[in-house]
């Protein structure tokens, strides 16, 4: 009964045995010289926050944020019409586009309002 | 669904094609004009609008359902396209010089305002509970941030996170009631759960109904029925008048074109068991809205608390349902529409810059300053309070006439005593225009009675008060209509 | 049911007025020239008299036709339609509407002309005129409508209007007070009113018949129960409590004089409060059928008669005075048409219009020539004066006391005569009614001695006093003429005439519901006896108020409790206030509003169950407690209640 997904099975346990054997291999052989500017929690782009996490911060972060999750993904769609691309045709191409022109739109409006500015 | 058909399926969706290229040429033309400069946004929302408008009209009679019967068009749909597209010209007309003069930015407001719209359309056209979802959402976003617009007032901000908080909120119920109805008949299809739900009522099925139970909580937020009205003054009033204007009417009317489509027509089956709930549900909005909106003092508060009472005159005339009830529920929706608009209407003309001007006292002598609006607040309060010959009679004798036909008299007889009651909250808005003298030291600042409002308010104004006289005395025409609107429905009832 | 026959001028009596109303109302101005004052009046005036001359032509055409088949209609089109129910905007005009129809445009035509005197120099002529015009409109349509449903639009159409007139001079908020009064008390009428429908409505459409025509009602009448023929019938009567101002709702109908006089004339006198009567008159078939019904009208109407009498006693407010009396004699309508005798009551309403209407504009007359003085306690001795009015106001006051041959003895000793004999009526009846007869002749004749018999009491006003214009005393004379000879077509049989008015409307209303047979020597002795209270009433007042002046004062020292409930009308109004105006009002603010909405819910039941749980469990010490949370509180309880129903 769930024979089509045994292949899927497989592929996740080597996905797995894979990871775990990048890291093994990485801690066995890896050249391991800590400093404290190593040791420290990595934040993109701001020194690190220690203490409570509920201090203000910049609004624009959360306007960069929400703009990177909605392209990010509608991105995602692009992936299933990818790999159907030759079946869906032209008007599989067309309807992209007609999506795609529409997150364009969108994309210039964002930008020439100024939304991705940081100052 | 074969790619021959695709003209076909897209001529389904025409006025949401049309509504959604419009919204996107109104983005871009914002980008184009500086804020100083007059923008085309207002024209080239009202012309998309109206040839929407024209193509729901074109297709009236057509009965089609497209892209894998997610959509679905037919009468029922094209009266409520109709309702949302009416509504949304006339509250484009109202916004013109509206958001001039509170300085709102115009080319995101028409956009959002047509995104809304599209949104509603899909929820009338919706054959399909995951299009029900869509729709809902496409049509609410916009309105969070719409409501939000005015940040001079703080009020807006306000009113905008409320809403949002508790639309979410409402949303994320309806999605798990969704859920619980998938898991209960395995299909999010109308069609197959009308045919799924004798086989789930027999078994008493607790997942399918709680899941029902679960998708009438996020309904009745959206016409905001008591109890899940609770955000409806606050939003109403903090929000730019011109957007509760529409919010009040369009977004009312779109959550009860998917309660007709999903509970009373794809859920026949357990009528009894909801019939029940909107008993409760419609005496306790009627009983609530009427009686607290006694002593609102801010015309718009006032009007948010009778709308709620509205949504419960419709809810009787659903309660019963019958084919005569949802007739009537599509009449009175109908001329809801166009007096409620109307009362907003008069709020945003004699309102001054800021939102001034809202308060039932700022009306005082409005007779003599300005008869005009003065005669026509005079038609929309009278027809809000189902005085004969106005349209809003006519509503309420379909609603109640239903109610009484299919044996809920007590209903009705709840109905016609609240009725009584608003009569008192509206035309102490008449007793304050036109028996009182306007105060001597009142301020007028820009203008008599602020700025000068522009044409498209004068216009929509007595477009609606015509059309609820000219209603009040020929409903027969409307009446017909809604008529044709249930063909091919009824069997499913 | 005769065939019908079409007379498609019908429409136009109701259409007349509203046109004047659309011109009137629409084209109004503020700067009054005389020329666009000659045309407001010209347009307003012309309007109801081409409605009088229509009905006066459909009225010869109705007498034309056999007496089985008086029946013309005129369907405009089909008002509403859904399913098998359908409403259509009919007119119909059988004897019982055309009479209503000769009063109302008749009357109203002349209180129109007078009112172009009455209201000379008014800042808003064209409004007075409009809201005249537009009442004309709807009074025309709840006589001549087909249907319970366009009964009930003129029904809600006239009440609109009054409202508006009585608040007519809303610069005092007394008389914009009076005017919300006025509409406060009719709507609780009105609702019972509209129970009445939806319940016949309903009752009939369980038997298959859905329908709201009179004819057709009427037909399947015997299909309904009698408990349910009498419940609608208490319920429409409670909207004709209203309208018609009987007890307990007649407390708005005094207050309603804060109004111009010719519209207290027109409306709260002649014709919109006799509304009541014609609508029983009109359902006759639904009371006739309800003995309890019936009861309960005519002693509605018996005890209002005699209360609002002798209230009537004490006031020195001239207008005061005519409303308590308009009250009183709509009581006597009422015992007509609740002993069955459906002819004489609607006799009663086309003789009292005349007289009432004259009282009022004569005192109307009165006021405009004592620069608006109502108190009768500062006239006196305008005999000399004003003698148009005098002598009008003579006639109607030996009218309304029941002095023959004047019009009101006529009628009223109809209604005394069937109270006593009818199948419906007794000598309890006959007694309370022939008591108020007597209070009714008193309370006029002291009216009259006040105001126009013995010295002047303020020299000042007597000296500006003065006849009024031609405009305003013709159409007193014409009333005059009405209220001395309306009683002609109505001789009793017993006096050896026909009895025109009541074969006039017998194919309609039926005829008497006869009780014991009582020979015509009996009859006559009755009418003895209203003619011996009217002289006994007149006697007493001249008595009192002429021959030994300080004898009122002294009773009114010696009964000072008496007097004093009398005087402040038994306290209505304040037991009124205190039982009903305030507990609703602070239901609403307080509880409903405060309490419920923002307190229950928000501090109540939210905070009230985050009380709970913070006692109960610690760990949701922090619980927030805010606004939306409350919003969203309340959405979960709704949802569980939803819920909890479906799985239970």
């Amino acid at each position: 009964m769930l024979s089509p997904y045994i292949p899927v099975f497989v592929g996740i346990l080597w996905a797995a045995l894979l990871a775990a054997v990048l890291i093994g291999v990485s801690l066995l052989f890896g050249p391991n010289r800590p400093t404290p500017e190593k040791r420290s929690t990595y934040e993109c782009g701001i020194d690190p926050m220690i203490g409570d996490a509920r201090t203000r911060f910049s609004i624009k972060f959360y306007v960069v944020a929400v703009l990177f999750l909605l392209f990010d993904v509608e991105v995602v769609f692009m992936y299933p019409w990818a790999v159907l691309l030759k079946r869906l045709g032209l008007l599989g191409l067309i309807e992209m586009m007609t999506f795609l022109l529409v997150l364009v739109v969108a994309f210039v409006y964002v930008w020439k309002k100024g939304a991705l500015n940081w100052e | 669904m074969g790619i021959d058909s695709l003209p076909a399926a897209l001529s389904v969706i025409r006025p949401e094609l049309i509504l959604a290229v419009t919204a996107l040429v109104c983005l871009a033309l914002d980008l184009l004009y500086k804020p100083a400069d007059k923008m085309p946004c207002w024209a080239v929302a009202f012309f998309g609008s109206l040839a929407a408008l024209a193509s729901t009209i074109a297709s009236w009679g057509t009965e089609q359902e497209a892209f894998s019967q997610l959509v679905r068009m037919d009468n029922l749909s094209n009266f409520f396209a109709v309702i949302f597209l009416m509504v949304g010209l006339i509250t484009l007309c109202l916004s013109d010089s509206y958001v001039q003069r509170e300085g709102l930015p115009a080319g995101e407001y028409y956009t959002l305002l047509l995104i809304s719209m599209t949104g509603m359309v899909f929820m009338a056209q919706a054959n399909d509970l995951m299009t029900v979802y869509l729709g809902i959402e496409i049509m609410s976003i916009p309105v969070y941030v719409l409501v939000a617009m005015m940040s001079k007032s703080p009020k807006s901000p306000e009113a905008g996170l409320k809403y949002l908080l508790l639309g979410g909120f409402a949303s994320a119920i309806l999605l798990f009631g969704i859920a619980l109805l998938y898991g209960a008949v395995g299909t999010t299809q109308l069609a197959d759960i009308l045919r799924q739900a004798p086989g789930a009522l027999k078994a008493s099925d607790p997942l399918f109904l709680a899941g029902v139970g679960l998708l009438l909580v996020g309904m009745g937020f959206k016409v905001s029925l008591v109890p899940f009205h609770m955000w409806t003054p606050d939003a109403y009033e903090g929000a730019p008048t011109s957007v509760t204007a529409f919010m009040s009417v369009a977004v009312k009317a779109a959550g009860f074109s998917v309660l007709i489509r999903v509970i009373v027509l794809s859920l026949s089956p357990m009528a009894v068991d909801w019939s029940q709930i909107f008993w409760w549900l419609a005496v306790l909005s009627m009983v609530l809205g009427n009686v607290v909106a006694l002593v609102q003092e801010n015309i718009k508060r006032m009007l948010a608390y009778s709308s709620i009472a509205h949504a419960g005159y419709v809810l009787v005339a659903l309660t019963t349902g019958t084919e005569t009830g949802i007739h009537a529920a599509l009449i009175y929706l109908f001329i809801y529409a166009l007096m409620n608009l109307g009362a907003f209407g008069v709020v945003i003309a004699v309102s001054r810059e800021g939102d001034q001007g809202v308060e039932i006292r700022d009306y005082t002598g409005m007779a003599r300053k300005r008869p005009l609006y003065a005669l026509a607040m005079a038609v929309f309060m009278f027809s809000l309070a189902g005085v004969p010959p106005t349209a809003g009679f006519i509503g309420k004798f379909y609603a109640f006439s239903a109610a009484v036909k299919a044996g809920y008299v007590w209903l009705a007889v709840i109905g016609v005593l609240m009725s009584a009651v608003s009569a008192y909250f509206y035309l102490r808005v008449l007793v304050v225009m036109y028996m009182k003298e306007p105060e001597a030291g009142a301020e007028y600042s820009a203008g008599p009675w602020g700025a000068p409002i522009g044409a498209g308010v004068s216009v929509s104004l007595w477009v609606c008060a015509l059309s609820i006289l000219f209603l009040g005395i020929w409903p027969g025409w409307l009446s017909h209509f809604a008529q044709q609107a249930l063909q091919g429905l009824t069997s499913l009832l | 049911m005769e065939e019908a026959i079409v007379f498609p001028y019908l429409r136009w009596i109701p259409l007349l007025p509203l046109i004047g109303f659309l011109i009137n109302g629409l084209g109004a101005r503020a700067d009054l020239t005389p020329a666009r004052v000659r045309r407001i009046h010209w347009i307003a005036c012309l309007a109801p008299f081409g409605s009088f001359l229509i009905s006066v032509f459909a009225f010869t055409k109705l007498l034309g036709l056999p007496a089985e088949g008086r029946l013309l209609t005129d369907t405009v089109f089909t008002w509403i339609a859904a399913g098998n129910f359908t409403a259509n905007l009919t007119f119909s005009l059988d004897p019982l509407s055309s009479v209503m129809t000769l009063v109302v445009t008749g009357v109203g035509f002349l209180i129109h002309v007078y009112s172009i005197g009455y209201m000379h120099g008014d800042g808003s002529y064209s409004r007075y005129f409009s809201y005249l015009n537009l009442f004309m409109a709807m009074m025309l349509v709840l006589v001549l409508g087909g249907n319970l449903l366009l009964l009930f639009l003129g029904w809600e159409g006239v009440g609109l209007c009054s409202y508006f007139l009585i608040g007519f001079w809303y610069e005092d908020p007394e008389k914009a007070y009076a005017g919300l009064k006025a509409f406060v008390v009719n709507r609780i009428g009105d609702f019972g009113f509209l129970l009445g429908l939806f319940l016949l409505f309903w009752s009939l459409g369980q038997k298959g018949v859905w329908t709201i025509e009179f004819g057709s009602i009427q037909e399947h009448v015997h299909l309904l129960s009698p408990a349910v023929i009498t419940a609608v019938c208490l319920l429409l009567f409670m909207g004709a409590m209203g309208k018609s101002a009987q007890i307990p709702l007649y407390v708005w109908l005094p207050d309603a004089m804060a109004g111009p006089t010719p519209v207290s004339a027109l409306i709260h006198a002649a014709t919109m409060v006799t509304a009541g009567v014609y609508m029983v008159a009109r359902m006759h078939f639904l009371f006739i059928a309800s003995d309890f019904a019936m009861h309960w009208v005519a002693w509605t109407g018996a005890i209002t008669a005699l209360f609002a009498a002798t209230i009537g006693v004490c006031q020195n407010d001239i207008k005061k005075v005519l409303a308590y009396s308009t009250v009183s004699q709509l009581g006597y309508m009422f015992v007509g048409v609740g002993v069955g005798a459906y002819a004489a009551g609607i006799f009663h309403l086309m003789t009292h219009a005349f007289f009432k209407a004259l009282l009022f504009l004569g005192a109307g007359s009165v006021m405009h020539a004592m620069g608006n003085e109502t108190d009768i306690r500062k006239m006196g001795g305008l005999r000399k004066k004003m003698p148009w009015t005098f002598w009008t106001f003579i006639v109607a006051t030996l009218a309304i006391s029941g002095f023959p041959p004047f019009s009101g003895f006529f009628s009223k000793d109809e209604i005394l005569w069937q109270s006593y004999s009818s199948h419906f009526g007794s000598t309890a009846l006959w007694a309370v009614l022939w008591i108020a007869a007597a209070v009714t002749s008193f309370y006029m004749f002291r009216l009259v001695f006040l105001t126009f018999f013995g010295e002047p009491r303020d020299a000042h006003l007597h000296e500006h006093a003065h006849e009024s214009p031609a405009v305003m005393t013709v159409p007193l004379a014409l009333l005059a003429v009405g209220a001395a000879a309306a009683g002609l077509v109505g001789i009793p049989a017993s006096w050896g005439f026909t009895n025109l008015f009541e074969h006039f409307l017998e194919p309609v209303v039926g005829g008497l519901p006869h009780g014991a047979h009582v020979s015509h020597a009996v009859e006559l002795l009755f009418v003895g006896l209203s003619i011996a209270v009217a002289f006994a009433g007149l006697f007493l007042a001249w008595w009192f108020y002429l021959r030994s002046r300080e004898l009122p004062e002294r009773l009114a020292g010696r009964y000072a409790r008496l007097y004093d409930l009398v005087y402040n009308k038994y306290y209505v109004d304040e037991l009124y206030d205190a039982l009903f105006v305030r507990p609703i009002r602070n239901l609403s603010e307080k509880f409903l509003w405060k309490i419920f909405d923002a307190g229950f819910i928000d501090n109540g039941l939210v905070n009230g169950t985050a009380r709970f749980f913070q006692r109960s469990a610690r760990s949701l010490r922090r619980i927030q407690v805010g606004d939306v949370q409350g919003y969203a509180f309340a959405m979960v309880v709704g949802m569980l209640a939803i819920i909890g129903f479906l799985l239970l």
